[in-house]
């Protein structure tokens, strides 16, 4: 699977669960590696990409999560 | 700049022999903003006794998810220049060495950007540079990277490693806590500044079982350095001490935990058998004790201060394991550790927590370590040995 698609899964994933819970790194590389079959470290290099992209950012409250930058 | 507010509460802070945060946060208030509002908000939660500080949130800088934490003020309208009041971690050298120039060029980036705060160093053993405000944290940052330093660690993540002085001023450093703590840092960039853990992750290195640090007491993965051999002894040296008024049987043998001295009044005698290699005697006996044959480190994991439950010491998982660069057998330890962790944790549960809660069992099987007797914390009180049916069985 192409890094670009790994990459939308995890933004679509990410986008999906606004509002119902917040998933952390490691829920994402679960999930996104379970549903597309590859390895974890695969979507870790996808996330990493987002996330200096600016696409994707890490909060905290109480822990870390991964998030949608909040619209200026 | 004319005193912003009054502080009775805090002025009290500042009297007695010790020297006082209240007066260094006085003189930065005298050019700072920041600073004298920083006073008032905390004259007033002494006064209300309750704290007006919230944390955490959504600050960062580009790519990274640690380093920086997000602190706001409760009562923005009253002290507007610390409405957004971060604190910035960097990543502190090995054993806190510097050079007076990086001193002067940190000061100078920090009365530029931020309160003119500092606290060298955090309980976390980071460089902390305490409030600034949400526009100033990239600016920071590209001042600091530009000069080759790096965030800290803030988070669910691996945090900013700390290690004792060791050999650069310790002759008794059994290990080079500062290359492991480099290496370490180095190999470790990812699970520092991209959180990915159910919580915190600290490791800490001690040269010795002074444990001058305390990693025993406040790292997830303590690594201490030990030794493999006899304890040398000079008796002449002994003897000097004795001369000089040591009561050798009172303060050394007496104090031995595993009673493995003995003293008849001129001869020092040591069962090396029965030795746990504690440093009790060397730490007071420098001239006269000395650790010989293989160093190298014990691996204790699991110390931590009191959340799910209550504080814990780290305990023994591997005895003795050789340290020499690239400590790939470490490295591959912590990944082993991480990996239960991470299929097993639940949320803000540290890895210590999870392996009471899992048992030390399970994980030892898991990260592929023998058991062996060193492991067991507390004997004949609190085994964590257990047999299956099929041990039975043999």
């Amino acid at each position: 699977m192409e890094k670009a698609e790994v990459a939308q899964k995890i933004y679509e994933l990410v986008e999906k669960s606004i509002g119902k819970k917040k998933l952390k790194s490691s829920d994402i590389q679960k999930q996104i590696s379970a549903d597309c079959g590859i390895s974890r470290d695969e979507v870790k290099e996808a996330l990493k990409d987002l996330v200096d992209e600016g696409k994707l950012i890490y909060t905290y409250f109480g822990g870390s999560f991964v998030e949608i930058p909040p619209k200026e | 700049m004319p005193k912003k507010y009054e502080t009775p509460l805090l002025d009290e802070l500042e009297k007695g022999p010790f020297p006082s945060f209240v007066t260094e946060i006085k003189k930065a208030a005298a050019r700072s903003d920041m600073a004298a509002d920083e006073l008032g908000q905390l004259e007033k939660s002494y006064r209300d006794k309750r704290g007006y500080w919230k944390h955490g949130g959504i600050v960062g800088v580009r790519g990274y998810g640690s380093g920086i934490i997000g602190r706001y003020s409760s009562l923005r309208e009253q002290f507007p220049n610390v409405a957004n009041f971060h604190t910035v971690r960097i990543n502190s050298t090995s054993a806190f060495f510097y050079t007076s120039q990086f001193l002067k060029e940190m000061c100078d980036i920090w009365d530029q950007y931020g309160s003119g705060l500092t606290n060298l160093h955090g309980s976390t053993g980071d460089l902390v540079l305490l409030g600034t405000n949400t526009e100033n944290l990239e600016p920071i940052f590209a001042e600091f990277s530009s000069r080759g330093w790096d965030l800290g660690g803030s988070g669910s993540a691996m945090r900013t490693l700390s290690c004792c002085v060791g050999p650069a001023r310790c002759e008794w450093s059994n290990i080079n806590t500062l290359d492991i703590n480099y290496n370490l840092t180095q190999e470790f960039q990812d699970e520092m500044h991209r959180p990915a853990f159910p919580y915190k992750f600290k490791i800490k290195t001690a040269g010795c079982a002074v444990d001058c640090i305390a990693s025993i007491a406040r790292a997830d993965l303590s690594i201490i350095g030990t030794w493999k051999g006899k304890i040398a002894v000079d008796q002449s040296e002994v003897a000097n001490y004795a001369k000089k008024g040591m009561n050798i049987t009172e303060e050394i043998v007496n104090m031995c935990p595993t009673k493995c001295m003995s003293y008849d009044g001129s001869k020092l005698t040591i069962n090396d058998a029965d030795c746990n290699r504690c440093m009790h005697c060397i730490a007071k006996m420098t001239k006269a004790l000395k650790p010989t044959g293989e160093k190298g480190a014990t691996i204790l994991m699991g110390s931590k201060a009191p959340f799910v439950i209550g504080a814990t010491l780290s305990w023994v998982i591997v005895p003795f394991m050789k340290l020499e660069e690239p400590y790939d057998e470490l490295k591959d330890l912590i990944r082993k550790m991480w990996e239960f962790w991470d299929e097993h944790g639940k949320n803000r549960e540290r890895i210590g927590e999870l392996v009471i809660r899992k048992g030390m069992r399970e994980f030892l099987e898991f990260i592929g370590v023998e058991p062996v007797p060193q492991q067991v914390k507390e004997p004949r009180r609190d085994p964590f040995f257990f047999w299956t049916e099929a041990d039975l069985q043999k």
